[in-house]
């Protein structure tokens, strides 16, 4: 078949996939959102009917009318946002850190054939080993303080996105390098239009792996060690037998969480807005 | 010669750390880094002797339900929401909020509502080792190429046969990526439980050396944390290497 | 040429409308055909004329707004027993984490059939478009032409009453195509099957069928019902010389064109390049 025939064939109009005759096509696109809106509060529902008339009771479950009204005095509370303010600190230094470290021995590694190879086995068997099992160590070395919690969370996040920085690496395309190279481009040249950018798609995706573990660790470490922030205030409220505010703090961190994730998503596609069609680096 | 020099890479660069490690404690050891006679000796002390029944078999057996529930509940329930359009829209922004809670801070909850136990510590790892599962699963499942499906509707493939010949497989790859995540969540979870409350355990023994600065054997603690972590890594790829070789071959060919 | 006696496929006033953003599109305005017992019919069209919509109705992947579409006498309210596809996406129809004979199997697998009758299918379809010796390896450890060969083993195994086969060889290379319909063609006389056969490419319906059904664009009728009288033994360097098949060959193309041209009535350019 010839190419001009094939032109012609390309389609004239274009039938949707899915047949959307039963549902009023006014109402079809809201679907989702409706039946989402519809589940959450249908949940909210179950959750309060639950407490008042379940086996656990109110006092050690709170009805979520109890737990909302918590959380919202507890915006207005500065004690609050100061806990906020301190496990977001560690979060951010600790994810800014080990960012940073493992973009440079990343590059480093990975653009030397010898060192990938010499580093592999090391990696392989430092990367599996949890960052919780550092945390004894973190409190001897630095008791209750900012310190302990960021050698948790760097040690646990460097890994991660140290590993998708040796992806992104290996993943530069030949062609475009011997290209590059006979273009008599420099070194700094090469990292700028040729690493980066080939880069730059695994690193948003272990960015955002590791903002969550991050989350996960720093509010681990303040459980343990009690470093001020939303895990030694669920830990205090456990002590104090107050289960309105243990929830009220967990939806907090849940609040929190859906942020997190809210920015990274929106970071990644703004960084990767000309690149969103060519993802690589799915192999977390 | 080829495998002596992938040995030589392989063991190299442990070799050189541990010689600067011995050199560096030679004359005793400091007060935090012991030098490797004292910690190979606490190592036997505790993991080869009482630690190994009292500590580490009832941590290693919480986690290894913890995970296999996970993945049964996660699986099933992903199949189930996957598969069901509407049901999916239904339950998104609710798992989506759940799963942005960081699993660490149920922890104290799940304390004062059932207790220091072994119930306790499971429901926390499944709490959080659920969700990626759940996640990738539903995901997997509702992703399913249409000419797959079309395929199979044709040639009257429904019900559980759907289940197990066409959905199960194509989503087993999405699944293995949740179950990796939450290999690593599990740990985590496990240890830090036992950090924060418990009688026995790997977490709690190091806790406690550390209480008592019993230094060379909290380390040993957190070698053996080390080597349950690689151990599990490897298990899982062995079982990945099985169940999706079919996949592996797929995606090298397209590469060609 | 052969006598075809019972209906096999009958498609009445089959229409089609979607409706998209509160519009409404009409894919299929009405067809009706019918397919005799052994018969080897195509289907071709401009692009937008509803072909693959014809063709998933006729499946029962999709239900036509009106008319019907029976099967043996029996209605077709959903994917029916007895007719079989072959998609033109070979890579994404057949099962990667099954090996060839594995795929092949498993729709005799969900009729049921005992494990010995089931072998001896699987070995006659591998047979039958020469693939025993790609039984145990996976589909995409085969080339792209093998592939479509399995998904063909894989219809032809179930013996169904009618084989649909939407463009399935738009996907291959030029050489791997003339093979695969000569092949077609092979399993056809072998089976006594009935086949609808839907293609963009007029020289290959003219080639395999012994009837050609051209479609307008939409909203489609179906303009011409061609008869192709070639002779039944076609080989595609002899038949393709003869000059009753260049005529058949333009007359089709003609009907084509006026197809691509009714709705706008004006001839673009490109079209006219090929015209």
């Amino acid at each position: 078949m010839s190419v001009a025939q094939r032109e012609l064939e390309k389609p004239v109009a274009v039938p949707p996939q899915r047949d959307s005759s039963r549902t009023p096509s006014a109402v079809a696109p809201y679907k989702p959102l409706l039946l989402g809106v519809a589940g959450s509060l249908g949940f909210l529902l179950i959750w309060q009917v639950f407490s008042a008339i379940g086996p656990v009771g109110s006092h050690y479950l709170p009805p979520p009318t109890v737990v909302f009204a918590e959380f919202v005095e507890n915006l207005s509370d500065p004690d609050f946002w100061t806990s906020v303010g301190y496990t977001l600190r560690a979060w951010l230094i600790g994810l800014v850190v080990s960012s940073v470290a493992a973009i440079v021995v990343g590059v480093i590694i990975g653009s030397s054939t010898f060192l990938r190879r010499a580093t592999h086995s090391t990696i392989e068997f430092l990367r599996p080993i949890p960052a919780v099992a550092l945390i004894p160590l973190a409190a001897l070395l630095y008791g209750p303080a900012l310190s302990a919690e960021l050698l948790i969370v760097v040690y646990a996040c460097f890994w991660i996105v140290l590993v998708q920085v040796l992806y992104g690496v290996a993943d530069v395309d030949k062609v475009a390098t011997d290209t590059a190279l006979t273009l008599q481009m420099n070194f700094w040249q090469r990292v700028r239009y040729l690493l980066f950018p080939t880069l730059l798609p695994f690193l948003m995706t272990g960015i955002r792996l590791a903002a969550t573990v991050a989350l996960i660790l720093s509010v681990g470490v303040e459980l343990i060690i009690g470093t001020p922030g939303l895990g030694q205030d669920v830990a205090l409220a456990q002590i104090n037998d107050d289960a309105p505010a243990m929830f009220a703090l967990i939806v907090t961190s849940g609040v929190l969480g859906m942020l997190v994730n809210w920015l990274m998503g929106t970071i990644e596609r703004k960084v990767l807005f000309w690149h969103a069609s060519v993802r690589g680096g799915v192999k977390s | 010669m080829k495998t002596l020099k992938s040995l030589g890479y392989f063991v190299g660069l442990p070799i050189v750390l541990i010689a600067a490690w011995w050199a560096a404690t030679q004359g005793g050891g400091s007060f935090y880094v012991p030098d490797p006679d004292q910690l190979v000796t606490a190592f036997r002390t505790v993991w080869l002797g009482d630690g190994f029944t009292q500590d580490a078999l009832p941590s290693i057996a919480r986690l290894l339900v913890g995970l296999a529930l996970s993945i049964v509940l996660g699986v099933g329930l992903g199949i189930a929401i996957g598969s069901i359009d509407w049901v999916r829209w239904l339950l998104s922004p609710l798992l989506e909020f759940l799963r942005a809670v960081p699993s660490t801070i149920m922890i104290p909850v799940l304390l004062l509502l059932i207790g220091i136990n072994d119930a306790m510590k499971v429901t926390v790892i499944v709490l959080g080792c659920l969700w990626p599962i759940l996640l990738n699963t539903i995901k997997g499942v509702a992703s399913i190429d249409e000419v797959q499906s079309d395929t199979g509707r044709v040639y009257g493939l429904t019900g559980i046969d759907r289940m197990r010949y066409l959905v199960l497989p194509a989503a087993s790859p999405q699944i293995f990526a949740g179950i990796r995540q939450s290999l690593a969540v599990g740990l985590v979870l496990m240890v830090v439980s036992e950090m924060f409350a418990a009688t026995e355990g790997i977490g709690y023994a190091i806790i406690n050396f550390q209480n008592r600065i019993d230094i060379p054997e909290m380390w040993s603690g957190i070698v053996l944390l080390g080597l349950l972590g690689v151990a599990l890594s490897v298990l899982f790829q062995i079982v990945q290497g099985r169940v999706l070789g079919w996949y592996e071959g797929l995606k090298e060919s397209a590469n060609d | 040429m052969t006598d075809h006696q019972d209906v096999r496929l009958r498609v009445d006033k089959v229409k089609k409308v979607y409706s998209r953003d509160g519009k409404e599109f009409e894919a299929v305005k009405s067809l009706t055909f019918d397919l005799h017992q052994g018969e080897f019919a195509c289907l071709v069209g401009p692009s937008g004329s509803g072909k693959t919509t014809l063709l998933k109705c006729i499946a029962g992947l999709m239900a036509p707004t009106s008319g019907a579409v029976v099967l043996d006498g029996r209605p077709v309210n959903g994917p029916a027993r007895g007719m079989a596809v072959v998609f033109q996406e070979y890579g994404r129809s057949l099962y990667p984490w099954m090996t060839v004979a594995a795929n092949i199997e498993l729709p005799l697998k969900i009729a049921k059939l005992s494990k010995a009758e089931r072998r001896a299918r699987v070995d006659e379809a591998l047979h039958s478009v020469g693939l025993e010796q790609a039984r145990n390896s996976y589909p995409w450890q085969l080339s792209g032409g093998m592939q479509q060969r399995v998904a063909i083993a894989r219809a032809v195994a179930t013996h169904p009453s009618v084989l649909l086969m939407d463009e399935p060889f738009a996907a291959v290379d030029a050489q791997t195509r003339a093979d695969l319909e000569d092949l077609v063609r092979s399993v056809w006389k072998r089976h006594n099957m009935t086949i609808l056969f839907v293609t963009h490419d007029i020289e290959e319906s003219v080639y395999l069928g012994e009837r050609v059904l051209v479609l307008s664009s939409s909203p489609t009728v179906i303009q011409d019902d061609v008869k192709i009288d070639l002779p039944d033994e076609r080989g595609q360097l002899g038949t393709r010389s003869l000059t009753r098949f260049s005529e058949l060959r333009a007359h089709v193309y003609g009907q084509v064109q006026i197809a691509k041209t009714n709705k706008t009535g004006m001839v673009t350019s490109r079209q006219a390049a090929v015209l």
